[in-house]
């Protein structure tokens, strides 16, 4: 199939970007679309152009390193994958493809495609933790029973793989469901109850300061969560941090 | 220089006990003096890195990814074992240890064996104390599975993303420590090579991806965590950017390599689709729990499967040839990874492959589903013989089982595994060969560590399923952090290490000058040109099958291939802005030296043990034939051209196992 | 506390509440503005009641101003700063694919009940304000009945006003289709009755502005044909 495709060029942070328009011929359905970009890369450099910067690594849909805002939403059009899981099979052919870095404030481009979001580092930094040693005398793992229920829940707010697809498609640039689903996760295990008050309003404080918006309850983002993070995990969290700030 | 594998005195239940008490602590007071470097933060390079800072000392810790949290660990699906015995079914810390040796094909050494399965324990109790979420059972107890070439249920698992949830749990640990000051971490930064004063490992230059400034660190050990070398192959389950720069640079200043040449093929993973590919995906070992491999009996059928004139769901059940199950009645489907993957290629050579390229064989589930099926109607109480109802209450049991992978086979191949047998085919996926590392983990340079998938680990010849992520934390969390103590003690008076000698100048010279040849080449070929043709060279003449005309082709083809890379390779842009072509440009320069070492590591082992496989040794059934005068580690010392290495022989001892037949009939 | 109030999440949560707030006394207008088809007497008595209690007039309605303003005002405050969270706007954007209309539109609605409420003060708060305490006639009597069913009807009588409040109304359920069940999710309301909760939620957000929308065109019809 033959594309168009409408690349954001950004020679690096402080440079001006803009649209670029780069035709492409024979893209083979099988294809992912990182494959294509890595097509459409190839050609631009032995025509002695500069390749288009994005991040990827995995390319099985787990690191979180590959982001793309492709045609107006988070990872593409397909549900429940991330852009390095979205196929070429999804497009038409001579359809035009708008491909832009996710964009927040609190996710400065770096170069072309490529968005800095240490900023959630920094929020983990904050308390998205269990203060616990390494050490050969840590408690049974099964003197700990946790409920079944409470283990898989945990789970599931756990599967967050950090892309960053929640922000970059909130209305408001919210890092809500990001923050909520590590807040959850240890707010559902016993392990977690300790530093929970704590946690929670330390990771809060961390992500207003990163400059990330307000969550507006659009649910968005978990539309577009390659991994389906439920918006039960922002409730929890807006319910964890009034339990803190009672109990502080 | 004689190897050293220091292992300590002692029966082998003791050592480590021994060991630990035996050796040299640093003051807790002593020990914000010392620096420790962490190159890589994955399962083993990230628990280490919050241990050490756990314990007081500085560490500084570089990954090329934009966070910690992104190493590719993250992938491994599976799950992680321990000798908890918690199934009560009779494991113990011996089972773990014989299991791990058999399964690697009796190429691993005893002692450090046995450590990983004694401290394998201590493991799951760290990780639950962090809060990973591992399944429960409804009890609200650690739930367990069985993974392939073993006998018990001693996988602790975290649904299909065990690798995920455990480097969460390292990455929560690193997390707290860089909050506390105690780490210091640089993310998108690239090793590119080690310094070393007189004798020494004292700092690393490192390329930062995002301004290309090369920066110098220094520090009084360094550590590497870098992962394997899989992507020498270009097509693996390893992610784009594991590389084996890190570990290469390391040989090149004196570590020495070993075993290059194991590697491991994984049994199944969703075929190549097309010249386009880039990776492979991995499909978990557990669906060989229910999954059955076969391609059809006769090659007309085969070939009218791959021209697509027949369905496989039409081909009659005494046409099939369930080939694992022919060949190995014991444990038919759930041989070990070299097995399984061996057993696909021979008749895929044999032209009974059943996509259009011929390299795919069937994973069908069709039999579990009605087994499932007629098991939850006779459960509910529901018509048996009502084929509609068994199929969709059996499709239902294997989609709360494996529905995750079955909707990721359904995104990439587009046909529903549900209706339609998978297809499968091995590809490279992890490699036991790597630097090599004494009993304390520290390579022939003093001050250098190696751990993880980067040493030449504890798996032997083949590495059992979700042992990978068990050896790595052990490392990190339990076996470093005591090991390295014991050689910084001695650096409690040297202060910190100057970064304007001339070691780190030189070394620094070298790294730019490197740079600026790619920049300056200005050739006619990019980066992946070249890394495609030595993938092809690895999988077709050092792949699963190997013979000594191939092996030596294949040194000869990838010298002139790496001769005509410096040539003619083209990377655009400049060295100072993010360039991940330039990037790219040095991992393939190192893949194309390892590669030559490797092929020339198959060359002289001639025995075929776990993943290396000797055509020219084998029984007459086709089964890999080890010789008692190979039992030995290979460790190779640089000396210029990697096929110019010099050989140094690690002798292995069995003191506690008897050496046998590895068999799974 | 403090720290709650100053964070992102306690602003959402502020809004919720006043929205609680907001949403009950829709809830009680309705209520008594209902009766005035049902029956004409008993909305006057209740009408007089509430223009006159001192406790509503004094207590419940400083209050219910104050939850008007903080609304309005919180909720510009927080789009302002949700808006400059990011500078540089997607070239395409596709909203429809993952969130509604509704729930990406809120200033846009609330911009309209404002106005809305505007009108309404114009049309009767203020001639309320002036009749009951500039004027000082707090008997609400007119030619010796109750005042309140007649002032009604009579605002009635114009087409462009009836037009003006049923177009309010169709922005004012637009704005609860997405604001009921958000506030509740704001405070942390999500489990296993938000099924039901989120049909009463559309049900409240259809019925209750219906229900104004058919007493405006009741009155309208009524008594102009």
């Amino acid at each position: 199939m033959n594309l168009t495709l409408q690349i954001w060029r950004q020679e690096n942070a402080k440079a001006e970007g803009k649209i670029v328009e780069y035709p492409i011929q024979d893209i083979s359905p099988d294809m992912s679309f990182l494959e294509m970009l890595d097509v459409l890369n190839r050609q631009l450099i032995t025509m002695g152009d500069t390749p288009v910067a994005f991040d990827h690594d995995c390319r099985e849909g787990i690191c979180g390193s590959c982001s793309l805002y492709i045609n107006g939403e988070a990872h593409g059009p397909d549900r429940l994958v991330t852009t390095c899981q979205l196929h070429m099979r999804k497009f038409k052919d001579g359809d035009t493809i708008f491909i832009e870095p996710f964009r927040a404030n609190a996710f400065p481009v770096i170069k072309d495609l490529i968005v800095d979001r240490s900023a959630f580092d920094r929020v983990q930094h904050a308390g998205g933790f269990i203060s616990v040693n390494t050490s050969g005398n840590t408690q049974d793992g099964n003197s700990i029973p946790i409920s079944k229920h409470d283990a898989d829940e945990a789970m599931d707010a756990a599967t967050c793989i950090g892309c960053g697809a929640c922000v970059a498609t909130c209305k408001n640039s919210s890092a809500m469901l990001f923050v909520g689903a590590k807040v959850s996760q240890y707010a559902l295990l016993p392990q977690g109850q300790i530093e929970a008050t704590d946690r929670v309003q330390n990771m809060v404080a961390q992500m207003d300061l990163e400059g990330f918006g307000n969550c507006t309850n659009t649910g968005a983002c978990e539309v577009e969560c390659p991994k389906g993070i439920s918006l039960e995990n922002i409730a929890r969290m807006n319910r964890e941090l009034i339990k803190a700030s009672l109990k502080s | 220089m004689a190897l050293d594998s220091k292992i300590p005195e002692g029966p082998l239940a003791d050592k480590w006990t021994n060991h630990k008490n035996s050796i040299n602590l640093v003051n807790p007071a002593n020990k914000r003096h010392i620096d420790v470097i962490i190159v890589g933060t994955g399962l083993a390079g990230g628990s280490a890195a919050a241990t050490l800072a756990e314990l007081g000392y500085n560490v500084k810790a570089f990954c090329f990814q934009d966070s910690p949290r992104r190493a590719h660990s993250i992938a491994a699906q599976g799950g992680i074992n321990a000798a908890k015995n918690y199934q009560g079914d009779g494991d113990s810390t011996y089972r773990l240890f014989y299991d791990t040796v058999k399964g690697g094909d009796y190429r691993s050494r005893e002692a450090n064996v046995h450590r990983l399965a004694e401290v394998s324990t201590n493991i799951i109790d760290q990780c639950v104390a962090q809060g990973v979420p591992f399944a429960r059972d409804y009890g609200g107890l650690l739930d367990n599975r069985s993974f392939g070439g073993v006998l018990v249920s001693r996988t602790f698992y975290a649904k299909g993303q065990t690798g995920q949830q455990l480097l969460l749990g390292a990455y929560s640990a690193m997390n707290r420590q860089i909050g506390r000051g105690k780490i210091k971490m640089y993310n998108r930064h690239e090793m590119l090579d080690v310094v070393v004063v007189d004798g020494k490992a004292r700092g690393i230059i490192t390329r930062n991806l995002v301004t290309g400034e090369i920066e110098r660190h220094s520090g009084h050990a360094v550590v590497l965590g870098t992962g394997g070398y899989g992507n020498v192959f270009y097509l693996s389950t390893n992610a784009m950017g594991s590389n084996v720069t890190a570990a290469w640079k390391a040989h090149k200043r004196g570590a020495y390599f070993a075993n290059p040449c194991y590697t491991q093929i994984h049994p199944t993973c969703i075929p190549v689709s097309g010249d386009h590919q880039s990776k492979l995906t991995l499909m978990s070992e557990s669906l060989r729990n229910d999954g059955r491999i076969w391609v059809p009996k006769n090659i007309e059928d085969a070939k009218a499967i791959q021209n697509r004139d027949l369905k496989p769901t039409d081909l009659a059940e005494d046409q099939r040839d369930y080939f694992l199950e022919r060949r190995y009645p014991a444990f038919g489907n759930l041989v070990p990874r070299d097995v399984a993957s061996r057993a696909a290629k021979e008749r895929c050579d044999e032209g009974f492959g059943v996509n259009k390229t011929g390299e795919a064989v069937f994973l069908d589930f069709a039999s579990a589903i009605v087994r499932y099926g007629k098991e939850q109607a006779h459960i509910k109480g529901l018509d048996e013989e009502d084929a509609e109802l068994i199929q969709t209450l059996g499709k239902q049991v294997v989609k709360s089982k494996y529905g995750n992978l079955f909707q990721m086979y359904e995104k990439i191949v587009d046909e529903n595994p549900y209706e339609t047998p998978m297809m499968i085919y091995p590809a490279v996926h992890y490699t036991m060969g790597g630097i090599w590392v004494d009993y304390n983990l520290q390579t022939t340079i003093p001050g250098l560590y190696a751990i993880g998938e980067a040493n030449f680990s504890e798996h032997g010849a083949n590495r059992l399923g979700a042992s990978a992520l068990m050896q790595g934390l052990a490392d990190g969390y339990f076996v470093l952090p005591y090991t390295i103590g014991n050689y910084l003690s001695d650096d409690i008076r040297t202060g910190p290490i100057p970064t304007d000698t001339k070691e780190f100048e030189e070394a620094e010279a070298r790294v730019t000058s490197e740079i600026n040849h790619f920049i300056n080449n200005k050739g006619t070929k990019p980066v992946d040109y070249f890394h495609k043709r030595l993938g092809k060279i690895m999988w077709e003449k050092c792949g699963m099958a190997r013979n000594e005309k191939e092996l030596k082709e294949a040194i000869e083809d990838i010298s002139a291939l790496r001769d005509e890379f410096y040539k003619d390779v083209l990377v655009p842009g400049s060295a100072d802005e993010f360039n991940e072509e330039l990037a790219k440009a040095g991992r393939v320069a190192d893949f194309l030296e390892l590669g030559e070492l490797f092929a020339k590591d198959a060359l002289v082992r001639e025995e075929s043990a776990g993943g290396h496989f000797r055509e020219e040794y084998q029984t007459p059934e086709g089964e890999a034939q080890r010789r008692k005068e190979f039992q030995f580690v290979s460790a190779w010392e640089y000396k210029g051209a990697p096929k110019d290495a010099e050989l140094h022989k690690e002798a292995l001892v069995y003191e506690n196992i008897e050496v046998k037949e590895r068999s799974y009939k | 506390m403090s720290g709650l109030l100053k964070s992102s999440i306690g602003k959402k949560i502020a809004m919720a509440l006043s929205a609680f707030f907001l949403m009950f006394f829709l809830l009680q207008h309705f209520a008594i503005n209902i009766l005035s088809i049902i029956n004409p007497d008993t909305f006057n008595e209740v009408s007089h009641f509430m223009g006159t209690n001192p406790l509503v007039q004094f207590v419940l309605q400083p209050v219910l101003i104050f939850g008007v303003v903080f609304h309005f005002v919180m909720g510009f405050v927080l789009e302002y700063k949700n808006y400059r969270s990011r500078s540089v706007s997607y070239a395409k954007n596709n909203g429809n694919a993952n969130s509604s209309w509704m729930s990406r539109n809120m200033i846009y609605s609330g911009f309209a009940i404002l106005a809305f409420v505007a009108l309404h003060f114009i049309d009767f708060w203020f001639p309320e304000l002036n009749t009951k305490y500039i004027v000082g006639d707090m008997s609400g009597l007119h030619n010796g009945e109750f005042r309140y069913y007649h002032e009604l009807v009579e605002k009635f009588h114009n087409p462009i006003r009836v037009g003006a409040y049923v177009i309010a109304f169709i922005f004012l359920a637009l704005h609860l289709l997405h604001g009921f069940n958000s506030a509740f999710q704001s405070v942390g309301a999500n489990n296993k009755y938000t099924k039901s909760l989120k049909s009463f939620g559309t049900a409240y957000a259809t019925l209750i502005p219906l229900g104004f929308i058919v007493i405006a065109l009741f009155h309208y019809f009524n008594h102009t044909h």
